[in-house]
């Protein structure tokens, strides 16, 4: 008897957010639409062990949960209100197949052309201005990435209710303020947001990655963010800014390997083990940046990527990093990137002119990374004594583990030769 | 469906009086918006509310209902006026709120409780 566990979480990952669009499409309700797949996914779990798991797994499931959609529908056609706003579906007189090894419903083999943009329509759904960022944020993995909410909840440490209750308030607003699941007009706007959202998933994976407890889901998280950006990026070629967040995720996650030692201790990027950077997803980073760059409208994710590029080269040229950082502040002002931009001056002016940089920013008193910055270019000026203070506020700021532990050890480390 | 759009403002923000410059401009504006609306077949209706000097709030609390002078929140910003509109979708309402002609001012877009069927 075979397990349908992973065969499952496959379907659900990969083709979920393409099916919930359909049905969604289907049934003219994404919270019935929504209701029903995961029905479908309950009777797969019954089901598969026994009978096999079908050649067509994502049909197989389309089919039990439209079946059970229209079912719900029909009971539900005594309410007047519901028959009237899905009449459309009873019209159509859906045949009520039962869902057989290679049974594939007619809807998938004529979406099969636009799945991409089935996947894409629910994304940009999730990304909708009128929702939070926060329900946008678990809408997006709940409904396009097809996690559950238990697995959301550990991968960004927030407990299940609370991602249960965002996702429920959130569908609940979908259909009461009438949100369509469409390509909508304002399409950049949208997908500026969309590369946000999956930007924040990211980096709420990869920056807590191999340092906490979580950290495998974490990872995966990571991942889930990089396959639901490369969806992204293919159903949207015109948008460069998707391909070059996709790049830069990729550049970032293929130091995995190096960036924590075995002790589970962070490494900084300039004392990596470069023989442990995966070559494969950096190659495959500069290849989707280059045809990004092609396409001529430079954004912040871009540049961002730009960034990154340069870091995964054998000599890092500092004077590039400062102007790709210069560009980016023109187009995302901000204290965080004028505190990388002085960072990368340290590297090409030296120290003092980057200190004098680094204090000059406003705003960051409760940053770690400002008090890091300030410790390591005071130590590296020679006022040591500032310099442990500042570490030692580091260390009381960040949040997580590994990061408090080498502020801790750099102060440590400073008052052991004062 | 039907939405509610909340048209919020500062009052300390002017609006030109009739006999000001631009009185007539700024009036055509509205009336084009409201014909936009009529013409795509979106208008169901829409006021635009005296200044909340001019307010009263009844308040009912504990079975028993209080009069007061004054709008029901003391807010920088009141109630200006409203359009109620029947459109497809959230989106096309936040186009039409987008497109109101406000110079300052905030519109809150409420779809409105489905009646039929109930």
């Amino acid at each position: 008897m075979a397990s349908a566990g992973p065969a499952l979480t496959r379907v659900a990952r990969e083709e979920g957010g393409r099916l919930l669009a359909l049905l969604t499409d289907r049934l003219g309700d994404l919270e019935l639409a929504h209701d029903c797949l995961q029905e479908a996914y309950a009777t797969a779990a019954a089901r598969w062990p026994a009978d096999g798991i079908p050649r067509d797994a994502a049909a197989w499931i389309y089919v039990v949960a439209r079946n059970r959609g229209v079912d719900r529908l029909r009971r539900d056609a005594a309410s007047r209100r519901r028959m009237q706003a899905q009449s459309r579906v009873l019209e159509t007189g859906v045949a009520h197949d039962a869902p057989s090894e290679g049974g594939v419903s007619p809807e998938l083999i004529d979406d099969s052309d636009d799945a991409g943009d089935e996947r894409l329509r629910l994304m940009l759904l999730c990304c909708h201005p009128a929702l939070s960022r926060d329900a946008q944020v678990a809408l997006t993995l709940r409904l396009a990435g097809g996690l559950t909410t238990e697995e959301i909840a550990a991968s960004l440490l927030i407990p299940e209710p609370t991602v249960q209750q965002r996702v429920v308030r959130a569908k609940r607003k979908i259909r009461a303020a009438g949100i369509p699941l469409a390509i909508p007009a304002d399409l950049d706007a949208r997908a500026e947001i969309l590369a946000t959202v999956l930007g924040f998933i990211f980096n709420e994976g990869y920056l807590a990655h191999a340092t906490d407890a979580g950290a495998l889901t974490r990872a995966e998280l990571a991942d889930q963010a990089i396959s639901l950006t490369a969806a992204a990026a293919d159903a949207l070629p015109d948008h460069p800014e998707l391909a070059g967040l996709l790049a830069l995720e990729l550049f970032h996650r293929s130091r995995d390997a190096a960036r924590v030692d075995s002790h589970g201790r962070l490494v900084r990027l300039g004392d990596q083990d470069r023989a442990r950077w995966d070559r494969v997803m950096i190659a495959r980073g500069f290849a989707i940046l280059g045809r990004a760059l092609a396409a001529r409208q430079l954004g912040p994710w871009q540049v961002q990527a730009l960034i990154a590029a340069e870091h995964t080269r054998d000599e890092t040229d500092w004077a590039r990093i400062v102007r790709y950082y210069d560009m980016l502040l023109s187009m995302t002002p901000g204290p965080i990137v004028a505190l990388s931009r002085a960072i990368a001056v340290a590297e090409v002016e030296g120290a003092e002119p980057a200190l004098a940089e680094v204090e000059r920013i406003p705003g960051l008193e409760h940053y770690h990374l400002w008090h890091a910055a300030l410790g390591d270019l005071r130590e590296r000026c020679g006022d040591r004594g500032a310099a442990r203070d500042a570490w030692a506020r580091a260390a009381e700021l960040a949040r997580n583990p590994a990061e408090a532990a080498f502020a801790r050890e750099r102060g440590e480390r400073l008052r052991r030769s004062m | 469906m039907k939405y509610m759009l909340l048209i919020v403002s500062d009052p300390t923000i002017e609006s030109p009086e009739p006999g000001d410059a631009g009185f007539e401009e700024y009036m055509s504006a509205w009336s084009q918006y409201t014909q936009d609306l009529v013409d795509a077949g979106a208008y169901v209706s829409g006021e635009a509310l005296q200044d909340a000097g001019t307010a009263t709030t009844v308040r009912h609390a504990a079975g028993s209902t209080t009069v007061v002078d004054g709008p029901f929140a003391e807010l920088k910003e009141h109630l200006g006026g409203y359009y109620l509109i029947d459109v497809d979708t959230l989106d096309a309402a936040l186009d039409w709120a987008r497109r109101l002609p406000v110079g300052e001012g905030a519109i809150e877009v409420r779809p409105v409780f489905p009646t039929d069927g109930y």
